[in-house]
């Protein structure tokens, strides 16, 4: 049952995936990666990672994609006129070359191998957001308080380069 | 474990089966008699002026990347909201001061006006 729902769910996030690439317009494609997004997080689910899902979700689903739809909003582009994709080639040699590493990599690596004294037991019993949130405020306590200096450049960063009188 | 989330499956599967047959019925049992004002675009009751597609302002750019930090910053509280009772007190401090440090980044986007709408 969990077999034949991974399959589906794959479909479907490879489907969107080749609409992101396909579509004419570039809304419908950012459209087809959100539908992507989500089949993601329900891997991550399944993985038994809820938030690495949720972050998913939150932010990619929902952050970065409105930053992507502003970007094609900004660059004002139209609906492609139907032109014939060049390159073609190459994305194929270069997504092929990828897939087989991948593939190397997930049949020589065992993915249910414990790191450090996390396995795959303490996930299950401590549960996955508990696991990070430990890691996060105990062990890289300062890590933590210095990714919201992090955030605060950015924040300002933004602001003196979008605030510029124009 | 996955049994737990069998209500969000179903909502979801509730929520896209609404869409797609509110769509379908209106296709099959809908009237169709299309007009000039009918097919024209919906502009909030205005006459629609000019293209779609226009370039936006840069405003509405910079608005994004506020809300994603902040969106980053509720992220970390996910986490923290899981170990809050774990961590008592000291973990209190610690999610404070980093609100705390973010919080001045907010106070400075107020008042350089970063979130008016001139």
């Amino acid at each position: 049952m969990e077999v034949l729902f991974f399959y589906l769910v794959a479909l479907v996030a490879v489907l969107s995936g080749l609409i992101v690439v396909t579509a004419k317009s570039p809304v419908n494609s950012a459209l087809a990666l959100v539908n992507t997004f989500f089949c993601l997080a329900v891997f991550y689910v399944m993985l038994h990672a809820p938030f690495m899902a949720a972050i998913q979700i939150m932010v990619y689903a929902g952050a970065i994609m409105v930053l992507i739809l502003f970007v094609i909003m900004l660059l004002n582009m139209g609906v492609e006129p139907h032109k014939k994709p060049t390159h073609i080639a190459w994305g194929a040699i270069g997504g092929t070359l990828v897939l087989l590493v991948s593939i190397l990599f997930i049949q020589r690596g065992d993915t249910a191998r414990a790191v450090g004294n996390i396995s795959k037991d303490v996930v299950l019993r401590e549960g996955h957001t508990a696991l990070i949130g430990k890691a996060m405020f105990v062990d890289f306590l300062l890590p933590f308080e210095i990714a919201s200096i992090l955030l605060l450049v950015a924040i300002v960063g933004a602001v003196i380069l979008a605030k510029k009188e124009v | 474990m996955l049994d737990s989330y069998l209500p969000i499956l179903v909502l979801i599967v509730i929520a896209v089966a609404f869409a797609v047959g509110s769509v379908i019925m209106s296709r099959l049992i809908g009237q169709k008699k299309p007009g000039e004002v009918k097919l024209a675009p919906y502009e909030c009751g205005m006459p629609p002026v000019g293209s779609a597609r226009e370039r936006l302002s840069i405003k509405f750019y910079i608005i994004a990347m506020l809300f994603i930090v902040f969106d980053i910053e509720a992220v970390f509280l996910y986490p923290w909201a899981v170990m809050f009772k774990r961590l008592g007190l000291f973990g209190f401090v610690e999610m404070g001061v980093f609100i705390i440090i973010l919080l001045i980044g907010y106070v400075y986007v107020w008042k350089k006006g970063a979130l008016e709408w001139e």
